[in-house]
């Protein structure tokens, strides 16, 4: 319970950072380019690690609306991101190329994903923004075509790239590449690697969870860990919009005090200036808090990549659950037939079976049926040891794979919300001086009544 | 300042008694800071007129209690005073007076003195949202209120030597005085309807007070408006509070919402009700300017005939009175101007403040915070560098 409240909390200084930066991921080794303002070392632990970003720059620069026809052949309104890419070498060498660019779609960016979550089970998938927006309160809005929230899905979506491409395994991914450098040819080249077919049907992974027997420990308690981290970054989304609102509120209304004594100054003779001045400063303190709540739905935003996240790990999980149990049941499966096997050639009947009844009711069938079905229950035995080895083999590799990428992703979680609680904490001090100065600038002005 | 007084004091019929001796040390004044030598000398002549400049009085206002009667139930609050003033005869007293008894004061003054600006009291109801008159809130918020009251009474340079006061402070039982007043109070009535009766309004009200009027009547909506964004503030910081509180624990902003509630809030809602008074004591003057007129107008239609002499008098007395009365609600005017700005001026100020030390608060907690953070962080930096 501790842990999960603590993470969440540590959410909230990588924020800050990140939101100031504009520039997205913390992530260490994905950190990118000439103008981050931050320092040499990011650069070269890009260099260091074998990934795509180090050889390309890669940035969600704009977004633009557009119409067109969708797929029942209605008018329809939708955004589109513009990707610009950069060889990194080219830029080392300072020289300054124009990027090559492509515009892609929310519904594309989700295409993307979904092939990857497919072709990479045991991967830790780095989530998109919101579809929709959540978590509001009253001053934003929930309109996915409102600005604001463009410009915050665009960072998302940037934020997204720099992560994939920035990840050891995913960042070698051909379909990747393509997504990144073929506008028009990439949809068709997804499709065609048939991952859709190979995706598991929700039923079967549901059903998984309920049946398996014994799964890997580590991985039961990192699903309950990852239950908790969802519910701890939600709970506190919905409270810190709540207070959002009612901050806003406060602030707001003393800008009244503004209108009020800028009417009073006019009538009085020797706190007449006195009250005018006070009263702008008391505008100002009103509008303050429309930067303040600006960045703070940064590290709002950064909370949420978390809250995702955790729906990423406990897919991990769920897939390890299912391989497991697959496992299980062609091991099941396989015991059975040596069974059969057993008991039809020794004769001796050991367990309860429909065929051993119909022989005692109907009599022993004759010897050329018996022998033709152990034939076929050795060949389904070879077949269930083969399908036996194959499972452990995939339950092996998933498991050694996925607990690999959990760590990373551990490590990589653990920083990320370090350093985004203490970038709120520097945005929170900033917000508290700023209200000493306004609050003194008043003083002074009363002083002078 | 002193002159105009010995004017008023012969027109207004009571005396302003000045002390022209220092009391003994017997009776020493709550603060003491240090005594004459001897009656004669010239510095302690200096010290007894700074000592009767100064005429040190002392009161508190606390210990509300409930008083259950047959009757009725009622709050009766302790109020003790400490003087070193001559027009007492001790210098330490200790009464209970109840609600009744400050609008009984408070009334009688402003008979005495009905072109003088006496500080209002608190509304008998406040009819939203309390259903129990005896809520501690209800009474913490009166009793304020009623302090305030006798503190400007007591700063006030004419009010603070009145008889009614006095009686008010030092008596057990007020009882036999509120009788008397209660006569003064049906003299006077009759009076009133003397007025009305000759009243047309006024003629040509001096330009001052309309300007006097004016403001008031502007001031009053804008402090109204103080008032009601003051109130709003407070309702928003309460509901951030309790958000806040679901949401973690380092915040304390309490101190805000309270403050605001218990130093602006009552001072805006004394100068509220100070409109009326100034309403009150204008009309006042205009009815008494209005005597006047309708006096002499009644004279100058008669012409000449008898008892012209007693007539004139009357007038010429009355004439005296409204420029007494004039001069005299120009001076309080001012008095009670320079107080209305020190009052607001040292409220607002004091809410600055108060914002300014909530923010500060905070900044301490965050900035502590990141202090361990950064210190965490630097260690693990050590250890990671071999």
């Amino acid at each position: 319970m501790r842990r999960g409240s603590e993470e969440a909390t540590s959410v909230k200084r990588r924020m800050a950072e990140d939101g100031r930066d504009e520039s997205v991921a913390a992530d260490d080794d994905s950190q990118h380019t000439a103008e981050d303002g931050r320092n040499g070392l990011n650069n070269t632990m890009v260099e260091e690690s074998p990934t795509l970003l180090r050889r390309m720059e890669i940035c969600v620069a704009e977004a633009e609306k557009r119409s067109g026809k969708n797929a029942v052949n209605m008018q329809e309104t939708f955004t589109v991101y513009l990707i610009e890419t950069r060889p990194m070498d080219a830029l080392a060498e300072g020289r300054n190329p124009a990027p090559d660019s492509l515009w892609r779609r929310y519904s594309e960016f989700e295409l993307l994903r979904n092939y990857l979550l497919v072709s990479f089970p045991y991967i830790v998938v780095p989530p998109l923004p919101e579809k929709r927006a959540e978590f509001v309160w009253h001053k934003l809005s929930a309109d996915n075509m409102d600005p604001d929230f463009v410009e915050r899905r665009r960072v998302g979506l940037e934020n997204f790239l720099l992560r994939v491409a920035s990840h050891p395994v995913l960042s070698n991914d051909k379909i990747l590449h393509h997504f990144l450098t073929e506008e028009h040819s990439w949809k068709e080249v997804v499709y065609e690697t048939g991952f859709q077919a190979k995706a598991d049907s929700r039923l079967k992974a549901l059903s998984a969870t309920f049946r398996v027997r014994n799964p890997d420990k580590r991985f039961m308690d990192m699903k309950h860990y990852s239950d908790e981290l969802q519910s701890h970054t939600s709970q506190l989304l919905r409270a810190r919009a709540r207070v959002a609102d009612r901050l806003y509120g406060v602030y707001k209304v003393h800008g009244n005090y503004g209108r009020v004594f800028s009417e009073w100054s006019a009538i009085e003779r020797e706190m007449g200036d006195g009250l005018q001045s006070a009263g702008h400063h008391m505008d100002a303190y009103a509008a303050s808090i429309d930067d303040i709540l600006e960045e703070e739905e940064h590290y709002a935003d950064q909370l949420k990549e978390y809250l995702f996240y955790a729906e990423a790990l406990r897919a991990v999980c769920r897939k390890h659950e299912l391989t497991q149990f697959e496992l299980e049941m062609a091991t099941q499966d396989l015991i059975s037939k040596k069974q059969q096997h057993e008991e039809l050639s020794t004769g001796i009947v050991r367990t309860f079976s429909f065929k051993g009844m119909t022989n005692k009711l109907f009599g022993q069938e004759a010897p050329e049926q018996r022998e033709a079905r152990l034939k076929l229950l050795e060949e389904l035995i070879e077949e269930g040891e083969e399908a036996v080895k194959d499972k452990t083999v995939e339950c092996e590799e998933h498991v050694e794979k996925a607990w690999v990428d959990v760590q990373r992703f551990k490590e990589q979680k653990d920083k990320d919300l370090r350093e985004a609680l203490i970038n709120y904490a520097v945005m929170q001090v900033s917000m508290c001086k700023k209200g000493i100065q306004m609050w003194s600038n008043a003083k002074e002005c009363f002083l002078k009544m | 300042m002193s002159f105009s007084l010995e004017v008023l004091g012969s027109r207004l019929t009571w005396t302003w008694r000045r002390r022209t001796t220092w009391r003994s040390t017997a009776r020493t004044p709550p603060s003491q800071t240090g005594g004459p030598s001897s009656p004669s000398s010239p510095s302690s002549m200096m010290n007894q007129y700074r000592e009767e400049e100064e005429e040190e009085l002392f009161i508190t206002v606390d210990h509300p209690e409930s008083h259950v009667t047959a009757i009725e139930t009622f709050i009766t609050y302790r109020v003790v005073t400490k003087t070193s003033r001559s027009d007492f005869d001790c210098s330490e007293f200790e009464v209970r007076r109840r609600y009744q008894d400050f609008l009984w004061l408070r009334s009688t003054l402003e008979e005495r003195h009905p072109t003088l600006i006496v500080h209002p009291l608190p509304e008998k109801f406040v009819m939203k949202g309390m259903v129990e008159r005896f809520n501690d809130d209800f009474i913490e918020t009166r009793r304020r209120a009623l302090q305030r009251f006798l503190d400007k009474i007591r700063d006030h340079p004419l009010l603070r030597g009145s008889p009614s006061l006095n009686v008010f402070l030092t008596a057990q039982d007020l009882a036999p005085h509120r009788k008397q007043t209660l006569s003064l109070l049906s003299r006077w009535g009759g009076t009133v309807k003397m007025l009305s009766q000759s009243l047309r309004g006024v003629r040509s009200r001096p330009e001052e007070f309309s300007l006097m009027q004016d403001y008031v009547e502007q001031l009053s909506s804008k402090i109204c408006s103080v008032d009601k964004v003051s109130q709003r503030i407070v309702r928003e910081q309460r509901e951030y509070v309790e958000e806040l509180q679901q949401y973690s624990a380092p915040y304390k902003t309490q101190s805000c919402t309270r403050h605001l509630s218990s130093t602006l809030i009552p001072v805006l809602h004394d100068y509220l009700l100070c409109a009326d008074t100034l309403k009150a004591v204008m009309k006042r003057r205009d009815n008494i300017q209005a005597e006047y007129e309708s006096k002499r107008e009644a004279m100058e239609r008669r012409g000449d005939q008898e008892g012209e002499e007693e007539e004139e008098e009357e007038v010429q007395a009355l004439q005296e009175k409204v420029e007494v009365c004039n001069s005299s609600l120009q001076e309080d005017w001012s008095r009670w101007r320079s107080s209305m700005r020190t009052d607001l001026k040292t409220a607002l100020l004091s809410t600055a403040e108060n914002n300014v030390q909530h923010y500060e608060k905070c900044l301490a907690v965050w900035e502590t915070f990141l202090l361990s953070q950064r210190e965490e962080g630097s260690e693990q930096k050590e250890e990671d560098v071999p």
